[in-house]
Order: C-alpha cells, then structure tokens, then sequence
C-alpha cells in the first residue's frame, strides 16, 4: 500500500493529465449515466463499496457463504483464491467459508439443481460471480434494502428496484421487515400507477437496527464487486508502474526525435 | 557549427539512442512476461492436477490399486513379507542397475531399501522409464513367461522392461531407470494422498 | 587526416561478420533493398503534422489484436456450452489472462478510434485524391474487413450482448426481398443464432478475417509507397528534387519517421494503459454491462444497441421507417466511402487551401457522424429519431454533394514547397 502511494505521488500529475485528456477526447457520449441501471423505483442508492477494505470484504465473504450460497452459486470463484486475496490462511478458509467438503482448489458450486430451482422459484437464482460487472453495485445495494411487505407476492416481499422479483428476503431475519409507503395513498381505491413512492418504513424489527443492516449489506456488496474482477487491486497498481515506466521511455523517446529533427529545416 | 558543437551532438545523439533502445528492449521483455507466463499451469490445472486421496483400507495383500492422478497412473500395492524379502536376495540387487536408488526417482523418504514410506505399502508411477508405456504387474515369482529366476514384479509389454517388486529395474533391459515414486504421505493408516509430500522426520 | 606516409599501408579492415551475413541474405532475399525501399530512403514529406500519427499506429494495433488474439485463442473454447465460461477462466485462472484479455478488448476499441482519426485525416487532406485512390479503395476494404472482424469477435463471449447483438444485425438480411430469409439461414447455419454460429465467426475472426486484413494491409503501405506520401499542404513532393536526386521537402522514413512514430505510440501506449488497468469497461461503452451476463435466447437486454463504433450507421438504419430501405441507406452510407477519390472534383488536395464550402461540409459531416453515433447509442425515441434524420441528411449530402461543392469551392493557389515550422 505504502509503496503504490508514494508511486501514485510521483506519477499523478502524468496520469491524471493522462486521464483528463483520455476524458476530454471522450466528449458528450461519457457524460451519460449508465444504460439499463436505473429502475422503476427511482434512483439507486449509493452503494460506496471499497475493494481495498479487506476486513469488509471477508465479512462479506462470511455473509455471502452463510445467506446467499444455499441458492447462488459462485462458479468462476476458487475458494483458495479468495483465501489469498482476502488475507486469509485455508485453514481459516475451511473453518468459516467451506461447508460442505469441497477442496480449496474448488470452485463455489452449490448443490442446488437449476431445474429444482426454477419449479421452487419460477427462474433459476441466477450464479452471483459476476452480477456486480452485470448490475453495478448500486443496484445491488439498493436491491438488498428495498424488499418490503407484498401479500400479493407468492413470497410475501416485493422488491421495489426489481418489481416481482422471485427472491424472497432471505435477510428478512436480519433487517426485519419493511412497508413501502406512497405519496398521496389513500386507505382504498387508489391504482399503482398513480402512487410515487416516498419511502420505506419498518413494519417488524429483525435482529439488526438499520445502521448494522446497512453495514452488513454493504460488506456484502462489497465482496460481490471484488469478485467480479479479483485482481482489479492488481491490476491498478500494475498500471501505476507502467505508466511510469512509460514516462521514462517517453523521455527518452521525445529528446532522441528532437535531437534527430533538429537535421531538418 | 564548430566542430565541438557536432561532438556534443553526436554524443548526446548517441547517449539517447542507447537510452531510448535500452529502455525499449526492456519494456519489450516486460511485455512478453505476460504472454510467456500465460502458459503455466492455470489455477484449473493446477486444481486438477491436485493431490488425489486413495483409501487402501480395503487392499489385499498382494493385491494392486490403480488411481488417476496429474493423468498418470500409480500403482499402490500391499506387499506381502515374501515380497519384501525379494527386494534383499542377493539375485535380485545382483541384477539391477541402481540398487540403491541413486538416480532422483523418488522422494528423500523413498530413498530406502523398500522404495517407500512404509515398507509394506508400494506407491509408484506406472509409466515405463523407458518410453512411457504402462507397465502389467506379475507379481508370482518363478512366472511361466518371465522365466523361473523371475522374483515378481512388473513387467512392460511394449519392449520387455522389467522392474522388481519396489520398481527398480533390471538390467539388460531397454528401460534406463527404476519406475519413479511419486510425492505421497499417509493421510491416515488407511488413506494415502498422492501429490503432497510427507513431512520431513 | 588520410595517411601519406610510405610503407606504413594500413591493412585493409575485413567486413565484419555482420555485414558478412548481410551479404549472404542479400544475394538471396531481397533484405537491404526492401529496407532502403521502404524506411531508409523512403522520403516522406517533412511536414506531417499530428494526423499522421495514427496511420503507423493503426498497424501497432493491428499487431497487437493479432498477438493478443493468438494467446486468447490458446484458451478459449469456441462452443456454446463453454465459450462464457473460457473468457471467466482466462480472467481468473490463466495467469496474466486478465491482461490479455483487457488489451484485446481494449484494442478493438482503439483500432476503431486511430482508423476513424486516420480516415479524417484523409478527407482533410486529400489522400484521396490521384495518383493516391488505390490507397483510399484498399483502405476502405480493410475498413470493410475491420468491421466484419469486430461483428464476428463480438459474439465469441457468447454474452448476453453478444447473443442480441448478433441476432438483431443478422436479422437486417432479412430485409432483403426474395432471399432474405434464406440468406439469413445460412449465415447462421441454423434456424437461430447458435453453437454453429459460434464456431463458424469464430473461424472468420481467428483466421480468414485477419489473414485478409494482413494482405490488404500490405496492399494497402506498397500502393502508398508506389506513389508517395500526401502532407498536410497536399503538395506533390517528388515534383521539386534536389541534386541528389530526392525530394526537397522530403525526408527518409527512417531514422526521422520511425523515432517520431515511437514517440507516438509511447503517447498512445500510455493512453491505452489508462484504460486497460483503470477503466477497462469504460463505462460500459468498451465492455458491456450485459455481456457479462451469459447469452440467454429468452430474455433480450434492456437495450440493444451495438458496440460504439457501429453506432453511426445503426442510427441510420433506425431513423428510416422502411426496414429495407434502412438497410439499404445504412449500406450505402459505407459504401459511398468508396467513391470519394471521383465525387471530389476539385483540383487542390488539402483543406488548407479549399474554400469555406469543402470546410464547413467536412466539419458538418464531422458533427453528423459524431451525432449519429451518440444516437445510435440511445433508446428509441421521436426527438431522436428526428434529429438521427437530419444528421443522417447532413451526412449523405456530404457526398451527394460533392461532385458540386468541390468544384464550386474558391480555393487558394497552392505552393510548390511545403510549409514547415522546425520541431
């Protein structure tokens, strides 16, 4: 860590002038909010994940296997690997993340036959390995925390950043429950389309207050971002080194070219 | 331009054209690290190609077990005392190329009379030293084919290599070395893994 | 500093092994004269400018789409069923994989860029323009091969992405009246986009397509040498020579344009390094959200659209009402690119010396192209589909009109000699 800073000092006015003009020959077309992210429920929450936050990361490891891995699988994710990026011994790999005698070398399979899934669920709960390079984590973030009470619902919950959604709130221990609450509702007849919705109220308390909930949602969040990409770290500061080596080459290169067209007038 | 100013220019030119090259053939080498490194074993490869566990509780004496591992065959068997007592007559070391497992075929705790951890538990690769072909086990001395002097043992079909009972080869035979020993511990007396070493003693 | 002293004859020097083994080659391969030929007595004019960057750096990408390529193909698996799954295993479990991974898709992009800039840099200048049209034909065809390359490439993820985006342009066959659907059939080689599909782009992307980039690509650098490089000024070179035989304002490639392209490309190297290690997703414009999901024939993405690069001429497809006559007019907006060396009558090369009607039709067809592009990107919509109307207009009267404002155009007499400011 201490090393990628003192590198980042020595290089940030050349790569962030790098970047700027990456960003200033980009124009209008990046100034766009992401396709398909926004929802019917409005604008997603932010979800501020950290990669670099190890110790959330293996809480969110821990969240991961003990409240998502019954139905969603992690299949491009080795478990060894994640011991080692997380800073974790396989011995504490195998104690806390590996349930079922799966080896360190294994990838995050689950037991759960898709076809069983999709007569209980409807769909088959989809593999989670990439989820945060498909959704974003703001919509991850804000799909965890916006599951409210539905009797209409075969599961009972709705969720309002993916309408009828087939999940059911797995976390509703932890959370409680929640009540959607609506602008301009009246005790009968209005229709859907003519409620806006304003903000979610907690109708059942569950075993953490909304602060330890968030916290909680977040560390999980957090892991679903670094396991899209696990070497994103890596890969960053492989690209501090290379900028700067770029720099010194660049050098080089720009007063060899002067010095030879200094031949041509 | 005096002449000093053209000495300073061919100077300075050919300091940066060594600068720049030097600089350039490194980043060329820093960029093919990648590419070359891609072909090591992949985390998959290196997953399948793990440690294997093989239970041998249910292993008879004399008897052969046959486990994959890295694509290879092993070869785990229980020897018998009358086994084991061929691997020190005289006839037998007599005829062998490396007795005493000189060359590196095996693990340091291999390097014994019996070739193994344990002495009645055999573990081997079961590829022929002397092109690769998968040696059959004829482990009933004095055999019809192999002649009455034959101890047991393995033998090749492919070009008539034939090893003792702890893999060492003969001699007069095509093969070169004695059948190699793979990296193996006891996980518990009756399951032995195949791919990791035992513990230093 | 010549000796004259007698009896002290210096022995003469024997070549070295070098120039020995230079010799041996020489005598049966072509080696130093295709050297001198084509870099070190290959005079270019002295005065190109920053445009002339991206000519060399298109062959750099080339190399690197092609190197990176191979070792993708090394652990990639062409078929339905695994072709998702072998990129996550590049990603994850190859070493470096990642890195090979993010340079191939980050070069696509950045081949489209440095071809799209160095197309500019044609239309301003006149490279177009006789005795340079073979170099503007065979670099509309590696345009051509280009685009084929990167809509085959596309699919082979086997994303979500990938799966919609292929069907919806295969589909656009379709339109064609009386074979169409058939055409549409054995493109695919099957009755929807499939494994078959697959494997058959993955065919044209890993061999055919960039073989014939390769040939055309030499065709492409020997038709330019055959007659010279154009320059900013659009001034014939060769016409003013000096004693010894070479142009005036011309220098050799080699050493002066082979260590001013080096230090373009380190420029773009580190450019192309921020994207790879600090935005390789580019916001989702390099590598799509939705490809990262895998290919699912019952649930299309929120919202097709094709990579960036196509997004000109799919916007142009969508702002026509007629699906036939949008495939037809989207076609035609390629093609008419084939025939800018004849629709432009007029008798001066570059727009330094045209007249305000070339400039403000090439900087119209700048903005359109740019505006189409970002069109193509959007969801359907009646103001959008009005405004991709009027760029698209703006965009095919860029040509239609040629033949008519170039020759109209007042253009200033243009010199003999090149302008050049020492740099």
């Amino acid at each position: 860590m201490m090393r990628t800073s003192m590198l980042s000092a020595t290089v940030a006015a050349k790569s962030m002038g790098r970047t700027l003009s990456l960003l200033a020959c980009a124009g209008l077309a990046f100034t766009l909010p992401s396709v398909g992210m926004a929802s019917e429920g409005g604008a997603l929450q932010q979800a501020h994940i950290d990669v670099t936050n190890t110790a959330s990361l293996q809480r969110g490891a821990r969240n991961f296997v003990n409240y998502c891995m019954g139905c969603h699988s992690a299949r491009y994710v080795r478990y060894n690997r994640l011991g080692a990026d997380l800073g974790l011994s396989e011995a504490q790999v195998i104690e806390n993340l590996m349930f079922t005698g799966e080896r360190p070398y294994d990838t995050m399979k689950i037991a759960m036959r898709a076809d069983d899934a999709k007569r209980w669920f409807g769909t088959t709960p989809p593999d989670l390995s990439l989820i945060a390079r498909a959704r974003g984590a703001n919509y991850l973030y804000s799909f965890l925390k916006s599951f409210y009470i539905d009797p209409s619902r075969p599961t009972g919950v709705n969720n309002l950043v993916m309408p009828s959604t087939a999940m059911p709130h797995v976390l509703w221990e932890l959370q409680g429950y929640q009540k959607a609450v609506y602008e301009g509702e009246s005790d009968a007849e209005h229709s859907a389309v003519h409620k806006t919705f304003k903000e979610f109220e907690l109708a059942e308390k569950g075993k953490m207050n909304p602060a330890e909930y968030d916290q909680f949602v977040r560390d999980t969040v957090n892991f679903l971002a670094y396991v899209g990409e696990p070497m994103q770290i890596q890969r960053r500061n492989l690209g501090m080194r290379v900028l700067a080596f770029l720099f010194v080459f660049f050098l080089f290169a720009y007063f060899l070219k002067k010095e030879y067209w200094k031949d041509v007038n | 331009m005096s002449a000093d100013a053209e000495q300073i220019d061919a100077s300075r030119r050919h300091f940066l054209l060594v600068a720049t090259t030097v600089t350039g053939i490194a980043g060329a080498a820093l960029t093919a690290v990648p590419f070359l490194a891609s072909w090591k074993p992949s985390a998959r490869a290196q997953a399948l190609g793990a440690p294997v566990d093989a239970d041998i509780s249910k292993l008879e004496m004399g008897a052969i077990l046959k486990v994959n591992w890295r694509g290879q065959a092993i070869y785990i068997v229980r020897r018998t005392p009358e086994m084991l007592a061929t691997l020190k007559s005289p006839e037998v070391t007599g005829n062998l190329r490396d007795p005493e497992s000189k060359e590196d075929q095996q693990p340091k705790y291999a390097q014994n009379e019996n070739r193994s951890l344990k002495p009645e538990v055999l573990v081997l690769i079961g590829v022929c030293t002397h092109l690769g072909c998968a040696p059959m086990n004829r482990f009933q001395p004095q055999d019809p084919e192999l002649g009455a002097s034959w101890p047991g043992g393995f033998y090749c079909p492919c070009h008539g290599s034939k090893f003792d009972l702890a893999g060492r080869v003969f001699k007069d035979v095509p093969a070169p070395l004695n059948l190699k020993v793979p990296p193996y511990r006891f996980i518990t007396d009756g399951v032995i893994q195949i791919g990791a070493d035992a513990e230093a003693a | 500093m010549s000796s004259t002293v007698q009896g002290s004859a210096r022995p003469t020097a024997r070549p070295s092994r070098l120039v020995v083994l230079q010799g041996w080659i020489d005598a049966r391969f072509p080696m130093t004269r295709l050297f001198k030929e084509h870099a070190s007595e290959y005079y270019a004019p002295k005065n190109f400018n920053f445009w002339y960057y991206f000519g060399a750096l298109s062959l750099v990408v080339l190399v690197l789409q092609i190197v990176t390529g191979i070792f993708l193909t090394m652990n990639y698996k062409p078929s339905a069923a695994d072709a998702f799954a072998s990129v996550e295993y590049i990603m994850r479990d190859v070493e470096w994989g990642w890195l090979i991974r993010y340079m191939h898709s980050t070069g696509a992009s950045a081949f489209f860029i440095v071809v799209y800039l160095h197309m500019f840099r044609g239309l301003m200048y006149g490279s177009h323009k006789t005795p340079r049209e073979l170099v503007w034909i065979f670099g509309m065809l590696i345009y051509l091969c280009l685009m084929a390359e990167a809509f085959f490439g596309y699919l082979l993820p086997w994303g979500n992405m990938s799966y919609w985006g292929a069907q919806v342009i295969v589909s656009l066959f379709g339109a064609i009246p009386g074979v169409g659907e058939s055409l549409v059939e054995w493109i695919r080689g099957d009755y929807y986009i499939s494994d078959i599909t697959l494997n058959r782009f993955f065919a044209l992307h890993v061999v055919a397509l960039p073989i014939a980039l390769i040939f055309l690509v030499i065709a492409h650098i020997l038709a330019l040498h055959e007659v010279g490089s154009n320059n900013p000024d659009g001034v014939e070179i060769k016409k003013v020579k000096g004693p010894d035989g070479h142009p005036v304002d011309g220098i050799p490639f080699h050493p002066y344009y082979t260590v001013k392209d080096l230090v373009g490309f380190i420029v773009f190297a580190a450019i192309f390094s921020c994207v790879v290690f600090f935005a390789p997703e580019m916001g989702g414009y390099f590598l799509e959200h939705a490809n990262f999901e895998a290919a699912d024939p019952l649930r299309t993405p929120e919202h097709i659209a094709p990579v960036w690069y196509f997004t000109p001429f799919y916007a142009i497809l969508r702002a026509v009402p007629n699906k036939l006559l949008g495939v037809a007019l989207m076609g035609a907006a390629v093609l008419l690119l084939f025939f800018v060396p004849w629709l432009d009558r007029s008798k001066v090369k570059s727009i330094r010396y045209r007249g305000w009607l070339y400039r403000s039709f090439l900087f119209a067809f700048a903005i359109s192209f740019v505006g189409l592009g970002y069109l193509g990107m959007q969801p359907v919509s009646t103001a959008f589909t009005y405004a991709a109307r009027i760029f698209g207009a703006i965009y095919f009267a860029f040509f239609i009109l040629m033949p008519w404002y170039t020759k109209a155009d007042q253009t200033r007499p243009v010199p003999d000699r090149v302008t050049y400011d020492a740099h």
